[in-house]
This record gives structure tokens, C-alpha cells and sequence, in this order.
């Protein structure tokens, strides 16, 4: 009987803690979907805001860019996130005035696997010929002329791409189409692209495993994923002629000196600072100028205020670029702009 | 003939009619749902889509044809290699393991099945590939190196790789189903045999293999489903690189493999609908595959109920 008893207050209990959640899940739920790549950030992001303001939640699937710019045309979600910014096709599709808000920035680097793991240097256009098919050996003389300290082998260069839509591709074939007229014309930049050459790997992890298990082999990978996987990759030469490590902080250089139009859908490869690698692209959220739901709308914009003044300073531990300050009050004042 | 009186027979009746039923609408349904969606790609790219091998996202020209082939290479490797393995496993654990190794073979053979395909996709890039490319491949093309299947340059990723995956990932049910399909030929079939003085080989050959063949057929059409389907794993193996290469070294793609790699990015109208054409006809090379299996099956069938009547 008392076995009974305890069960039924163990029971009530649980009930009353049900009860409970669920008036706390009352609160307001923010729904938002799109891009991968910042989605360990924007987790942080959305962990560390219920503490300072408690009365939101917010729901962030990351289905990839494709599926975050179309459920925000949809307007099935709050907000969207995309690794590239849309094109004016898309953006003509929507409701409503889209907003781009930048959040934080990533590099692709030059990833290899050769004997020894030797410290590469590449220039915009060795690494064109290498994914355009010119360059086929690792001992062509534009390589060697760019590492004469190194000893490169007489050995076929296997070039390792992504075969699954990306923002690191974007990134890449944004980079490749800005340095050769070549490939601009005859491949384009995108999440996936027709190649070349090349083998397509699944993923940063399918990349990186081909690059791992062939000789010879040489792709790109985001810089976070170079770092935790210990892959050697090259310095790239910039725009100004500086040979540039892909650093989090020669990433925000980029961004510091990039040509940042007003809608914010700018393209950071390439960029012509001194310090800034050239190879690196951001990320955005998007959401509408015109919000619906006023109550709702007033907490986004609580929300991407907070993210830009203060989730940026988490960007860092986390392997992301953060915004430059200059960037950051340009995002604020455009923040400023959505009305409820 | 009495009328089914019992309420509870006829309604047993129909219960099972609107389950099966319940099937042929979810097919039907699917072909639909593919055709509905891709219907402007349909409309742009006609027969083209069938019939050309550029795939290019960014100047939206999309065409099939080889992600069609590699579909089928691989499939077909992949019922190369495990087809006889799983029927000698099969008619081993039938006819002729000892009692206390079967259980613990049949176990194992189950467990394969259980593994998931992203897993063993990452084993075949980090261990099966390697390994490939380092033993086997060179051997191979020592061997047959002269004949275009097996020339040109080893980098391991390939469609051979991509097809031994999905062997793997199919043993398991065409030896289950085949083992299934020998345990149920009647002991009369092999006691009958043995009284004529076969040999345990002629046993198994005429008595057993011969009366199954029709089921063992079906076990290897099971198989060959699944195969044209698999996803994950042959991503992660077969290069990714849309061409049509005689060599079996070069990498290849499938339908199945575009339509994961590409569809979480894919932002405009038109390739979105091109993707879904790709699984239109993935439903469609899957319907006539199976198909062209039944019609085998019966010509199969008939010719040997013929060479039975002519003796």
C-alpha cells in the first residue's frame, strides 16, 4: 500500500513537472531553419540567449541553405539562415523585403597529402590550374616556383572536391570564378558545380578522408575542420601579393576590407587587404524587413541585437571569424530597420 | 460452395484487401508525388534529360544518362560478387554445416544486415578503400589490365569500390532469403536423390538448387532492390564524378547519390525539380528492372516445365 502511495506522489509529481514545462514552453517559440555550417555557433548562441531573456525559445533546424531560403519564402519559419546570399531570383519570389544579416565568417583552406607534410604556398592561379585539369603533376614548374625549398614528387595530383552542395564549395568556386576568367566562364560559382576534374567526396569528413588515405591528393576543407583533423594546408597569396596563413583572425581581415554593399549580399573572397586570406566567405540569417507577428518580431530583433553585440565574442572559441566592429554597427543600424 | 457467413470472416477479408490495397496506393502515390514535382524539368529537358551526360547546376543544363549507368554498373557488380556468395552460404548453412557452427554463422550474417549504411560508408573510405587501392585494384589490373574495365590510373574511390560496398550491404538478405528458400524444399527432393545414388554435390545441384530456383530468383530480385536503392555507403565510395567511364577504376555516381549530395543545397526552382526528376526515374529504373526480372522469371519457369514435359 505504501509501495502504492509512493508511486502515486512519484506519479503526481511528475504530472505537476509536465504541468510546469509545458507553461514554460508557453513562451514564445522562434522557429528558424537553413545552414549548416554556422549551426554550432548559432546553438550557443540560442543555449546562452534563454538566459537573458528566458521568455523565448528558439527551434533552429539546420537543413542546409537550400531548404533555409525556401521555407522563409514560404514563411514556414521566423527566420532563415543561408551560407550564400540569394539571388535576386529568389529574392524577387518573396513576400516581402528580405534581409541579409551577417553573423560570422569561414575560411576554406588547401588541404594535401604528401610525403613528409611539407608547408605548402599557392597562388590564385596554380590552384586554378590544379582544379581546372592544367596543372596535373605535383612537380609542374608553377608549383615548384612558388615552394622552391620544398622537393615535390613526380606524382599525379588527385584533386578532391565536394560532391554534396555546400557553402564551402560556394565559397571555393566564388574565389575561383573572381581570380580565373577561365573558370568563371566555363564553371561558375554555386553550392555544387559541374568539375572539371576531380573526385567528389561526402562532406568535410568525405573530403578529408580522401585526402587522408591518397597520396598525392590535394581538395579544400573549412579551416575548422583542417585545425580539429590536424591536416597540413597551404598559405594562399592575396590579392596584394602577401602569402596569407588562414587564420580566424586573416579571415576577419578579409571581412574588414571586403566590399560590403548595403544589402549586405556580398561576396568576401579575394579581398584586398594586406593580412586578409583570400579564400573565406560569410554566413547570414534572413529575415523579413516587414515582420508579421509584432510580439514576435520585436524579440527577433531583440535577439539579432544581442547576437551581434554580444554572441560575436563566442564566435572565436568556437572556430569562427567574428564580424569587424566597423561591420558590426553597419549590421546594428540595419537590425534597427525592421518593423513590427 | 457455402457463403462465408461469419461477420467475423468477412470483415477479416476486408481488413487484409484494404492493407494490400494500402500498398498500391502508396506506390502509386510516390510515382505521382515524383511526377507532380518535377513536372517544368519534365517540360524543359523532355528526353534530353534521359539521353545527355552534363550535369551543371549552374547553367541549370541537367541530363542522367550517368547517373543511370552508374545505377546499374554498380548494381550489376554488386550481384556479381554476392550472388554466388550468398547461395554457397546458403546451401553451406543448409546442407552441409555442422549444427554448432550454424547458429553462430546465421547470428553474424543477421548482424551484417544491422549495420548502418552511414557507418559502413565511413569504414569503406577509412579502411575497404585503402586497402583496395593498395592490394586488390593493382592485382586486377595486372591480371586483366589489357581489357578497358580495368585500366588506367588507381586513385581507390571507384565505381568497383561502390559496387563491392553494395555487395556487402546485400549479402545478408539474399543469404537469408535463399537459406530460408532451401530449408523449405521437401527432404523427400533429397532422400529421393540419394536412393538413385547421387553424390552429395548431385544432391545439392539437382535435387535442392534446381527445385529452388525459382525462390533463390527471388531472393537475388530482393537483393538487387535494395541495391539500386543503397545511398549512403556508395556516397561515400564511388568518387562522385558523373561520366561514363568503360573503366570500372574511374569514378562513377548514382541517382541515389545525387539526390542526397545535392538537395539540402539546392536553391533554384529548376534543379530542385531536376533532383526530383532524378528520383522519378531512380522509381522508374527500379519499376522496369523489376520487371524485366519477372518476365525472366517466367520465361524461366515455362522452359523448364517444357524440358520436363519433353523428357
Amino acid at each position: 500500500m505504501t509501495k502504492l502511495h509512493e508511486l502515486g506522489s512519484r506519479l503526481l509529481g511528475l504530472f505537476i513537472a509536465f504541468g510546469l514545462s509545458a507553461t514554460a514552453s508557453a513562451q514564445m517559440m522562434i522557429n528558424g531553419a537553413g545552414a549548416t555550417f554556422p549551426y554550432p555557433i548559432y546553438s550557443k548562441w540560442f543555449d546562452e540567449y534563454a538566459k537573458v531573456d528566458p521568455s523565448v525559445r528558439f527551434n533552429y533546424q539546420s537543413i542546409g541553405s537550400g531548404g533555409g531560403q525556401k521555407q522563409i519564402l514560404a514563411q514556414t519559419v521566423d527566420f532563415g539562415a543561408s551560407d550564400g546570399p540569394m539571388s535576386d531570383d529568389n529574392l524577387a519570389k518573396a513576400s516581402g523585403k528580405l534581409l541579409h544579416i551577417p553573423t560570422v565568417a569561414g575560411a576554406d583552406v588547401v588541404a594535401y597529402n604528401l610525403p613528409g607534410n611539407p608547408k605548402l604556398k599557392f597562388d590564385a592561379d596554380t590552384i586554378a590550374g590544379i582544379f581546372l585539369g592544367h596543372i596535373k603533376k605535383w612537380n609542374d614548374p608553377k608549383i615548384t616556383a612558388l615552394n622552391p625549398a620544398v622537393k615535390l614528387p613526380d606524382q599525379e595530383i588527385v584533386v578532391v572536391h565536394r560532391s554534396d552542395g555546400s557553402g564551402t564549395t560556394y565559397i571555393w568556386t566564388d574565389y575561383l570564378s573572381k581570380i580565373s576568367p577561365e573558370w568563371k566562364t566555363k564553371v561558375g560559382t554555386n553550392t555544387s558545380v559541374n568539375w572539371p576534374t576531380g573526385i567528389g567526396g561526402k562532406g568535410n569528413e568525405g573530403v578529408a578522408g580522401q585526402i587522408k588515405q591518397t597520396p598525392g591528393a590535394l581538395g579544400y576543407v573549412e579551416l575548422i575542420y583542417a585545425i580539429q583533423n590536424k591536416m597540413p594546408y597551404a598559405d594562399v597569396k592575396n590579392s596584394v601579393g602577401e602569402f596569407v596563413t588562414p587564420t580566424l583572425e586573416s579571415t576577419t581581415a578579409a571581412l574588414a576590407t571586403a566590399d560590403i554593399p548595403d544589402d549586405f549580399r556580398f561576396s568576401m573572397t579575394n579581398a584586398p587587404g594586406k593580412d586578409a586570406y583570400p579564400i573565406c566567405g560569410a554566413t547570414w540569417l534572413l529575415v523579413y524587413e516587414q515582420q508579421k507577428d509584432p510580439a514576435k518580431g520585436r524579440k527577433v530583433v531583440e535577439f539579432l541585437k544581442w547576437a551581434i553585440k554580444d554572441g560575436e565574442k563566442m564566435a572565436k572559441n568556437l572556430d569562427y571569424a567574428p564580424l569587424p566592429e566597423n561591420v558590426q554597427e553597419r549590421v546594428l543600424k540595419r537590425i534597427d530597420e525592421i518593423k513590427m | 460452395m457455402a457463403p462465408p457467413s461469419r461477420f467475423g470472416d468477412k470483415a477479416f477479408q476486408w481488413l487484409t484487401l484494404a492493407m494490400a490495397m494500402a500498398v498500391v496506393v502508396l506506390v502509386i502515390l510516390t510515382g505521382w508525388q515524383l511526377w507532380r514535382g518535377s513536372s517544368l524539368a519534365v517540360q524543359k529537358f523532355g528526353l534530353h534529360f534521359l539521353t545527355t551526360s552534363t550535369w551543371d547546376p549552374v547553367t541549370e543544363q541537367f541530363g542522367a544518362l550517368p547517373f543511370i549507368y552508374g545505377t546499374l554498373v554498380s548494381s550489376l557488380i554488386a550481384l556479381l560478387i554476392a550472388v554466388p556468395l550468398s547461395i554457397a552460404t546458403a546451401v553451406y548453412l543448409t546442407e552441409l554445416a555442422p549444427l554448432w557452427i550454424r547458429q553462430p554463422l546465421i547470428s553474424l550474417i543477421e548482424m551484417l544486415a544491422a549495420i548502418p549504411s552511414v557507418i559502413l560508408g565511413l569504414w569503406g573510405i577509412f579502411v575497404m578503400v585503402p586497402w583496395l587501392r593498395d592490394y586488390p585494384f593493382p592485382f586486377l589490373k595486372r591480371l586483366f589490365g589489357w581489357t578497358p574495365f580495368f585500366s588506367g590510373p588507381i586513385y581507390g574511390t571507384s565505381m568497383l569500390a561502390g559496387g563491392i560496398i553494395i555487395a556487402i550491404m546485400i549479402l545478408p538478405i539474399i543469404t537469408s532469403v535463399s537459406r530460408e528458400i532451401l530449408r523449405s524444399v521437401p527432404d523427400l527432393q533429397r532422400e529421393a536423390a540419394y536412393a538413385l545414388g547421387a553424390t552429395r554435390w548431385e544432391v545439392t545441384r539437382i535435387a535442392v538448387l534446381s527445385y529452388a530456383r525459382k525462390g533463390l530468383f527471388g531472393a537475388v530480385i530482393l537483393g538487387l532492390g535494395r541495391a539500386l536503392g543503397e545511398t549512403m555507403a556508395v556516397t561515400m565510395v564511388i568518387g562522385n564524378t558523373p561520366q561514363i567511364a568503360a573503366s570500372l577504376f574511374k569514378p562513377g555516381y548514382t541517382l541515389a547519390s545525387v539526390i542526397a549530395n545535392e538537395f539540402t543545397e539546392a536553391t533554384t526552382d529548376i534543379y530542385l525539380e531536376a533532383l526530383f526528376e532524378i528520383g522519378l526515374v531512380l522509381f522508374g529504373v527500379t519499376i522496369l528492372v523489376n520487371l524485366i526480372a519477372q518476365l525472366l522469371l517466367k520465361t524461366m519457369t515455362t522452359t523448364t516445365s517444357a524440358t520436363r514435359a519433353v523428357q
